[in-house]
């Protein structure tokens, strides 16, 4: 029998079939129970197993229920055995607490699955009506998210651990269940800075990132003191929001940003910038955005969140895949979500881009979308808290991690989106060529020449 | 030239105008192209980049094609980010009302005792000195924190910020009316609330009123850096939401119409005023 097959049914053997997976009794009924839906799929699962703890043998059930009768017998095993609270507690999506949502995003690329499960109906696919609200700023949408005007929010992912950790905020228990978007950003300086290329020629540079717990600051950072700038002497280094970027980079307040897209993109459009280096080749695969809620959140409407994190990871592995990147472009780039021409956009999640120096470039993973919230991530951002400043003395790297970055819950729902997500939930990597073990975060944090502990 | 005052000082204002705006159009003429650019690498950008240059500053044509796309359509809504200009005015309109309301609730009737007792306007002053020169962008943080609440932060910080000159105004106003009405009032033997209602409320009204005009003013220039500030639904925040969007000309559009709404409600203000007014 497959797995979605109904074991109340006397013709069907649970053993045999004949169908082109070779697990049905004929073709049609194979579309059948791959057409039903997500919930339903799981209740078939249950039943079946079920039944076959209780018939151990094939013909003993179908006997049976030739016998009794399909609905007699389902009453009868449902009397003795709640098979829809064990097909409930399976799918942790019995009815939804709340259905009417509010998720906050400010209007950059990395926040793609969030923005287009709307206009795409990933939402209402998972039950819910959700309004995505644009916002103003890192500051806004954490005060809006803190006094629970939005029940969830796109934010940095160094955000939910700072949060957690009450670094620049009191301390709130704060959970990250799924990243967004990996790569994305870039750095960008102003078209007057075309000859100096080398990071360090930057001495004296007025450079911005969005926010003080970004990856753009911990990245551009890094990545500046391996090229021996020091980013607290040698430059400046300022928090900008991302819409003002482009405007200050025209004014020559800034000669440049570590910035999200479509801000680097658009700076290349309106020709005051050109990209200098992608944030890609800095970290490939680094993690930018991500979808955070809070604690109390997650408890107190736990099957409301279930269907949220699964339509935001259904989401994620549709804009995952290079063929669909042009249509969400056309999704998202219009006036009640990103507001930015779609030529911007596209050239953004499609990777073939102009890069303000005459070069049509093509990047593929300029960006790209993957959920799987690996605790190792955490574990480095808050070394470079750490290293910076942010976060004065020891931090139980594992134990934090392990409460903000929800990677079993992200695990289990990518596994019944049909993904595969990873059996670990660290992992070493390397960035602009230097190991991370994330096993030994303070000897990694000992190992830079350039840093504030 | 004859004609009456009124249509000369017209026809002036016309032609300023009329000038003003030729100057902007030739300040903004695009220059010749500089850079031949591959046409397939041009299509991937601006017109203006596409010719080797930066973006300019649009021209009046160009804003006046937004400002009529703006008007033709003010009040539609298709989303929660997407409303007409109309509607963000509306917002912006009802925020202003409420807050400043408020805060005349309050100003006045504390006005009228802080002008009614020297020894509470001497105690109270230093407070008001020090609270009155605060901007609504510094009050902001401090409101989003504690009232948890964005829609009701705005309405406080307009509050807070257009409190100041009614209350000042009405304990000022309240202060200075002529001794011997309050002396004749007195040998009348009015009693105290009969006399604040009959006797020194008309005299102060015309300062009253001063200081209700005054804050309106300061009400409706916080409420552009208010809704910058928490989003959502105004006019600042449709300005906010332009910049991000670097369209000039919707900016200027939004320029236009605040100032032409300040413009009403001042006008409006200034109209009840001459309603109290008084010849000695």
């Amino acid at each position: 029998m497959a797995t979605f097959d109904d074991p109340f049914d006397p013709a069907r053997r649970l053993t045999r079939a004949g169908c082109s997976c070779g697990r049905h009794a004929s073709e049609a009924e194979h579309d059948a129970a791959l057409a039903l839906d997500g919930e339903a799929r799981l209740a078939r699962v249950v039943e079946g197993a079920v039944m076959r703890a209780l018939f151990p043998h094939d013909a003993t059930r179908r006997a049976f229920l030739r016998t009794v009768g399909a609905s007699t017998a389902l009453a009868a095993v449902a009397a003795a055995l709640p098979l829809g609270f064990a097909a409930e507690a399976l799918a942790q999506g019995g009815p939804l607490e709340k259905k009417d949502l509010k998720v906050g995003f400010i209007p950059i690329t990395c926040a793609t699955p969030i923005i287009m499960a709307q206009p795409m109906g990933f939402y209402a696919k998972h039950g819910l009506n959700v309004d995505v609200v644009r916002t103003a700023g890192w500051a806004v949408i954490r005060d809006k998210t803190l006094n629970k005007e939005y029940d969830a929010a796109h934010m940095l992912s160094p955000m939910p651990l700072a949060i957690s950790l009450g670094a620049g905020s009191s301390p709130i228990p704060y959970t990250m269940p799924a990243v967004e978007n990996i790569n994305g950003q870039a750095i960008t300086l102003s078209v007057k800075h075309k000859d100096k290329r080398d990071p360090k020629q930057w001495k004296g540079f007025k450079l911005a990132v969005p926010f003080d717990y970004s990856m753009h600051n911990y990245l551009l950072r890094y990545f500046l003191a391996e090229h021996g700038i020091d980013p607290d002497t040698d430059v400046q280094i300022r928090a900008v929001p991302p819409p003002e970027m482009v405007a200050n980079l025209r004014a020559d307040n800034l000669d440049g940003f570590l910035a999200p897209d479509p801000v680097n993109q658009r700076a290349v459009y309106d020709g005051v910038g050109f990209i200098h280096t992608l944030s890609k080749s800095i970290w490939d695969g680094h993690p930018c955005c991500a979808f955070a809620a809070s604690k109390e959140f997650v408890t107190s409407m736990p099957n409301t969140y279930g269907a949220l994190l699964k339509a935001i990871i259904d989401a994620t592995a549709y804009a995952h895949a290079p063929e669909n990147r042009k249509q969400i472009a056309e999704a998202i780039a219009g006036q009640n979500y990103l507001n930015q021409p779609v030529t911007v956009v596209e050239q953004v999640l499609t990777g073939t881009f102009a890069d303000g120096l005459g070069n049509v470039v093509k990047e593929p993973n300029r960006i790209d979308f993957d959920p799987f919230p690996w605790q190792s991530f955490a574990v480095w951002i808050m070394t470079q808290m750490k290293r910076w400043g942010q976060v004065k003395g020891d931090i139980d790297y594992r134990k934090v991690a392990e409460e903000v970055f929800l990677a079993t819950d992200a695990a289990r729902l990518m596994e019944e989106n049909g993904l595969t997500p990873p059996e670990r939930t660290y992992k070493p990597f390397s960035i602009m060529g230097k190991e991370f073990d994330p096993a030994k975060p303070d000897e990694y944090l000992a190992g830079f020449a350039i840093r504030r502990v | 030239m004859a004609g009456s005052p009124r249509l000369r000082s017209a026809v002036l204002s016309a032609v300023l105008l009329a000038g003003l705006i030729l100057v902007w159009h030739l300040a903004t003429l695009p220059a010749a192209g500089s850079q031949a650019v591959d046409p397939e690498y041009a299509k991937l950008l601006g017109a203006a980049a596409a010719q080797g240059q930066k973006s300019a500053f649009p021209t009046p044509a160009e804003v006046g094609a937004v400002l009529w796309r703006h008007l033709s359509n003010p009040f539609y809504v298709r989303g929660t980010n997407d409303m007409g200009i109309g509607v963000q005015m509306l917002h912006s309109i009802g925020r202003v009302m409420s807050g400043y309301l408020l805060a005349a609730l309050v100003a006045i009737p504390l006005g009228f005792l802080i002008g009614m007792s020297p020894l509470l306007y001497r105690a109270l002053d230093p407070f008001i000195q020090v609270l009155k020169p605060i901007s609504p962008l510094a009050w902001m943080p401090l409101a989003l924190y504690t009232i948890k609440d964005s829609a009701v932060s705005a309405i406080f910080v307009i509050f807070i910020c257009s409190i100041w000159p009614m209350l000042l105004n009405t304990a000022f106003g309240v202060a200075s009316v002529r001794r011997e009405w309050l002396n004749v009032a007195r040998t009348l033997e009015v009693g105290p609330l009969r006399t604040a209602y009959a006797v020194i409320l008309p005299a102060a009204a015309p300062t009253i009123m001063t200081g209700m005009r005054i804050s309106i003013g300061i009400a409706w220039l916080v409420i552009v850096a208010a809704e910058m500030l928490v989003g959502g639904t105004g006019i600042g925040y449709f300005v906010w939401n332009e910049w991000n969007n670097l369209s000039i000309p919707s900016i200027v559009t939004a320029i236009l119409l605040i100032g032409l709404v300040g413009m009403a409600l001042d006008l409006a203000l200034a109209r009840l005023a001459k309603l109290v007014t008084y010849a000695e």
